[in-house]
């Protein structure tokens, strides 16, 4: 197989560790008094937008940042629980850049670009430091020392965290460094701004049409350079641990103006969410991965046991992770240890009023901890009671804001039932296809951050999400723009007079009038509800080509009625959220046939990627490397029309293996 | 639908800023005692929209507590009666069958109501923009570990830092006071030795712009940190009061 | 703007000089409550008047009450000015709101506790302080305050404006003793303890001392 000619990588040559500081030394700069008159635009403010957002003012740009929330500090970067790695080998247990390269390549099942997996493990230290200097509160040891905890998928410590809030603290530390350019008038904030397209001239990208979502008025923006930070497109299963406001418009638009989408059908299923506890569910709250450091996962061993979950003895429970894993046990990546849940609750073994649900328990790590306390104070007769209460302080200390959230939702007391957890759509790999600068194929045109397919192959490793959105923001785009844009000094402001924004500005005004001139009878909410329908049942945990095939048609059918049953209440000249809404679902459908199309090219199993037809004897994943080791570029042709562009993956640097955690 | 609670909502709705805004009563029936508040309230939108009428606007994003973005004042009380708790994590089992239930939008002048129960809180970046951040550039700092720091700081500063900036505190102060929100993050960064070089002049910043917006003064009856979803410390206040007085005594900005 | 009255005027500004001059006036009351509790000798007034001559000329007391006048007014003034810009701070009201589930009524009242505490004065200082300066002024001589005393508290209707002076200084006291501390930055894990213990007994002695004078007098305790 041979990498399409439409893709160019742009891999500088040499060899691998010195590839990014080499590239970095080498990259054309542009002078301070030219980068004044240089605008960017930069859509999304989570870490990725607002650290670049931040960072590219600092360096002198004149920047503009859109977010469709109320504030930038609100973008969902924010949820992020349990930490962030750094390849800092503080802990002395064995980590480094290259370790970190590794596991992450092998996590994502071999399907990621070693070059970019390697820059991000490079900059992984630098992330850290800079958060600290910003004043972000990591969790410290009584030394003073930052602190580390272990996530799925690694064998060495190098997760940095703060309390269950990581993504809250690194957001909001990277929000003040925006809020600062935005104070020193370097950079505009453009707040409840959706952007609806953008704007190519001569093959350039040029600027966005962007809508107020408060007055309804359309804007035209230009800019030398426009960088989506937009996040993942999760929202297309309907349920998802992601925000409500999640969506995939500004990617899917820049996809329809030519970008080529990454890895469509590559899209995480956390292994510990809150199960879904009816039909009024609107979205799905995650426990964080690092429960899974201290929590036990088991199910009975007998079906349809319904005695509640601390009544059952330890001989009648099955930790099957543990026992199907040994060697990584209940912190097997997350692919794994969702598809595991699945296939226990598919066979009987489910626990809860749904039978969608597995344990994850608390009681020995109470027991444990308990233990740990009474030695720490040099007890030695203490009582069990005394035990169970010190461990259930410890147990509070780490993850008591997850434990407090469990309860509030589920009304269930976690310190003394096992918690009841089940998967759920949280992340998506795949994403706007990118080069080595973030480019997208439309020149001018970047993507960052979830936004793009780039770093996880087909399976993030927890802890990563955050610090791809930091590396990116914080110190890759701020050089490799520079390669686009020393060459754009001459090209003058850019004018939204020019044809194509009138252009795209009326196309995005019909959109918006053909929604509210349908007056259908169904609700942007329940088209929704059954694409989400559609795609967790065919293109969720586990798909065949049976179901795609339906799928693909069934989608086909949705977008139809869609599009001519909708109902879009009030107007678009005042604030309208069902018009946002509308506008969103309407571009989750194109892109969930997209994804089915994908997920069916695609015959093998790979990371979150599992298809039926490709398994073990065993139940685990097939991956078939002499035909799939490439990545699926898809190019918009037209309506249900794509034509595949692949980039072939080239491992020089690390020896390819089935992947094992036994 | 699987519940079977009946409520009387008392909705406040208002069609722009300018307009003036009123109270609509709705009945909702079959609401389950698992939904969140603001999926009772996507039920009644759903209902609001087969019945040709506009469902009711309201700030949301996360769902899971940590967003801010939600914000509404439920029989009398932001994010309604539980302590801790941000109105997209309270759930319907708080209420009783038959309940009315009132909710307004968070009233403040420096909080325009937008639409509905949406309201302005721009105020809040503006006060972050004049300080609420260490002038460190991208690339400037040293290794983390180079900066030891005592983790009873650490810790408080997290606890300070771990404001979701949702404007309860505004909302619940007779005063409309912002001074826990200002507090939170003047705190977080005084107590680290990275936020030492700024101290002074973030806390006259800060101060100042939030006057600017036209918060309240405090009056200390404490109500913010009552019905703070992250239950941040008044402790904060009483530091802000010490960094601003501090500052503006011995600040040698004139 | 000088740096000066800038500060003074910022929100905390303002704050801290109603902590300082509440903090004074509190010291004030301590002296005022020793002096006046010197009835309780029920000695014809002989050691009260001794020390109300004391307060009344001695020069250094003399200078010091231009400072609690000022003290008053400023206490006063700036809680006027406080009370203005809180309200204009929501123009809007709730048309609900549930403010018992977050916070005591008397800290939520201390504009209206401070008005009835301002009547109060105006009626108090006409019953003896003004007519007894204005008399000194005009005529060098003090007049006899045990003697007034006995017989202003023989009237129970001002024995009981008295008392419900006395009731809205507790309530005033008791959020404003602590209040103070915590505008002042005050509030240590270690010391808050204290601070409330003894806010809390101050506002609960000081007035109950004061409202036994009219009473103890009305009822003949003290003659």
């Amino acid at each position: 197989m041979a990498t399409s000619s439409r893709l160019d990588a742009r891999i500088p040559q040499g060899p691998l560790e010195s590839k990014w500081s080499k590239y970095r030394s080498s990259v054309p700069l542009v002078n301070p008094a030219n980068k004044r008159n240089l605008e960017i635009i930069v859509v999304g403010t989570g870490l990725a937008g607002a650290s670049a957002a931040a960072t590219l003012a600092e360096l002198g740009y004149k920047v503009k940042a859109f977010c469709f929330q109320d504030s930038p500090r609100r973008a969902h970067s924010i949820a992020a629980q349990g930490g962030i790695n750094a390849a800092k080998n503080y802990q002395n247990d064995g980590d480094s850049v290259y370790r970190l390269f590794y596991d992450t390549i092998k996590g994502g099942d071999y399907r990621a670009r070693e070059a970019n997996v390697h820059r991000l493990a490079e900059v992984s230290g630098n992330i850290i430091d800079q958060c600290v200097a910003a004043g972000v509160p990591f969790a410290r040891e009584y030394g003073g020392l930052l602190s580390n905890r272990s996530f799925g998928g690694t064998q060495v410590q190098r997760t940095f965290y703060a309390a269950g809030q990581t993504g809250q603290q690194l957001l909001l530390g990277a929000y003040s460094g925006l809020q600062r350019q935005v104070g020193m008038g370097t950079v505009k904030m453009y707040n409840r701004h959706e952007m609806l397209d953008v704007v190519n001239i001569d093959g350039k990208c040029r600027g966005i049409i962007a809508r107020n979502l408060i007055t309804g008025e359309i804007e035209r923006h230009g800019g030398h350079a426009v960088l989506l930070c937009t996040g993942g497109y999760g929202n297309v299963f309907y349920l998802s641990t992601n925000a409500m406001g999640s969506n995939v418009t500004a990617a899917w638009k820049a996809h329809k103006r030519g970008a080529f989408f990454g890895n469509p059908c590559f899209t995480q299923i956390h292994p510990t969410c809150i199960p879904v506890s009816g039909e009024h569910q609107s979205k799905l709250t995650l426990m964080s991965e690092s429960l899974r450091n201290d929590g036990r996962i088991w199910v009975p061993k007998k079906k349809d046991d319904n005695r509640p979950g601390n009544e059952i003895p330890e001989g009648e429970r099955d930790y099957y992770l543990e026992r199907r894993y040994p060697a990584f046990g209940n912190l097997v990546p997350r692919d794994i240890a969702s598809r595991a849940a699945k296939e226990r609750c598919d066979a009987g073994y489910g626990v809860g009023t749904s039978k969608l649900a597995v344990y994850l328990d608390f009681a020995a790590a109470v027991e444990r901890y308990g233990r740990g306390e009474a030695n720490k104070n040099n007890i030695h007769n203490a009582s069990d009671a005394d035990i169970t209460a010190w461990g259930k302080a410890v147990v509070k200390e780490k993850y008591g804001n997850l434990f407090d959230m469990y309860k509030q939702i589920t009304g269930e007391d976690p310190y003394e039932v096992p918690m009841r957890i089940y998967p759920a759509v949280h992340y998506t790999m795949g994403g706007l296809w990118v080069d080595y600068n973030l480019m997208t194929t439309v020149p001018g045109l970047y993507s960052l951050g979830e936004a793009n397919f780039s770093d996880h192959g087909a399976n993030r490793l927890g802890a990563s999400a955050l610090m791809q959105g930091l590396a990116d923001g914080y110190f890759v785009i701020p050089y490799t723009i520079g390669n686009y844009l020393a060459s754009e000094i001459r090209t003058g402001k850019i004018s939204t007079d020019h044809e194509a924004f009138v252009k795209a500005e009326a196309e995005v005004k019909e959109r918006i009038d053909t929604l509210l001139r349908i007056q259908g009878k169904t609700s942007p909410e329940l088209f929704h509800r059954r694409l989400g329908k559609i795609m967790w049942e065919k293109c969720g945990m586990a798909r065949n080509a049976q179901g795609l095939k339906e799928a693909i048609e069934e989608i086909r059918q949705l977008r139809k009625d869609f599009w001519s049953d909708v109902k879009v209440m009030g107007t678009a000249n005042y604030f309208n959220p069902e018009l946002d809404k509308a506008n969103r679902v309407a571009d989750f459908i194109e892109l969930g046939e997209l994804m089915c199309i994908d997920a069916l090219d695609r015959n093998e199993s790979c990371g979150g990627h599992f298809r039926e037809e490709y398994q073990t004897e065993e139940g685990e994943a097939l991956r078939d490397d002499e035909n799939y080791m490439y990545v699926s570029a898809w190019e918009h042709k037209g309506p249900e029309n794509w034509e595949l562009h692949k980039e072939e993956l080239i491992y020089e640097n690390i020896k390819i293996a089935q992947r094992s955690y036994k | 639908m699987e519940g079977n609670m009946r409520l009387s909502l008392k909705v406040w709705r208002q069609s722009n800023t300018d307009a003036a805004g009123g109270f609509e009563d709705y009945k909702l029936d079959n609401v389950s005692p698992d939904m969140s508040f603001l999926e009772m309230f996507d039920v009644l939108n759903e209902q609001l929209i087969e019945e040709g009428k506009e469902p009711v606007a309201f700030d949301h994003d996360c769902r899971e507590g940590i967003c801010g973005m939600c914000s509404m004042y439920i029989n009398g009380r932001p994010h309604g009666p539980l302590r801790g708790v941000t109105t997209c994590q309270l759930h319907m089992r708080s209420f009783k069958d038959g309940d009315t239930i009132v909710v307004e939008p968070w009233r403040a002048q420096a909080f325009p109501v937008i639409k509905d129960l949406v309201v302005d809180r721009d105020a809040f970046d503006r006060v972050i923009s004049a300080g609420g951040f260490v002038s460190v550039n991208t690339g400037n700092a040293q290794d983390a570990n180079s900066l030891p720091i005592a983790k009873e700081a650490a810790d408080d500063a997290f606890a300070a830092a771990a404001c979701i900036g949702c404007g309860a505190c505004v909302a619940a102060c007779k005063n409309a006071s912002a001074m826990l929100f200002v507090s939170a993050k003047i705190s977080q960064l005084a107590l680290l030795p990275q936020g030492q070089a700024e101290r002074s002049i973030r806390a006259e910043k800060m101060v100042a712009q939030m006057d600017a917006e036209g918060f309240g003064a405090c009056t200390n009856t404490g109500a913010c940190s009552a019905e703070c979803p992250k239950e941040i410390s008044l402790e904060n206040i009483a530091r802000m009061n010490r960094e601003y007085i501090g500052a503006k005594f011995s600040s040698s900005a004139v | 703007m000088s740096w000066f009255s800038q500060t003074l005027t910022s929100s905390i500004g303002k704050k801290l000089l109603m902590a300082l001059t509440g903090l004074f006036l509190i010291s004030f009351l301590v002296i005022h409550a020793t002096i006046n509790a010197m009835i309780f000798y029920n000695d014809g007034g002989e050691t009260f008047s001794h020390w109300g001559h004391f307060m009344g000329t001695n020069p250094i007391i003399r200078t010091l009450e231009i400072g609690l006048v000022a003290g008053f007014l400023i206490h006063i003034i700036d809680g006027l000015m406080l009370w203005k810009s809180n309200r204009d701070a929501r123009p809007v009201k709730y048309a609900v709101n549930n403010a018992a589930a977050n916070s005591t009524w008397y800290s939520r009242s201390m504009g209206l506790l401070g008005t009835l505490l301002l009547i109060f004065l105006v009626i108090h200082t006409s019953h003896f302080w003004i007519p007894n300066r204005s008399n000194q002024f005009a005529t060098g001589e003090e007049l006899n305050l045990y003697q007034m005393m006995l017989e202003t508290f023989q009237n129970p209707v001002v024995v009981l404006i008295y008392v419900l002076g006395c009731v809205s200084l507790f309530w005033h006291l008791l959020h404003g003793f602590k209040s103070a501390f915590q505008s002042l930055g005050l509030n240590h894990v270690k010391y808050n303890g204290a601070i409330s213990f003894v806010g809390t007994a101050f506002s609960i002695i000081v007035p109950i001392l004061f409202a036994l004078m009219p009473i103890s007098i009305y009822l003949g305790w003290v003659k």
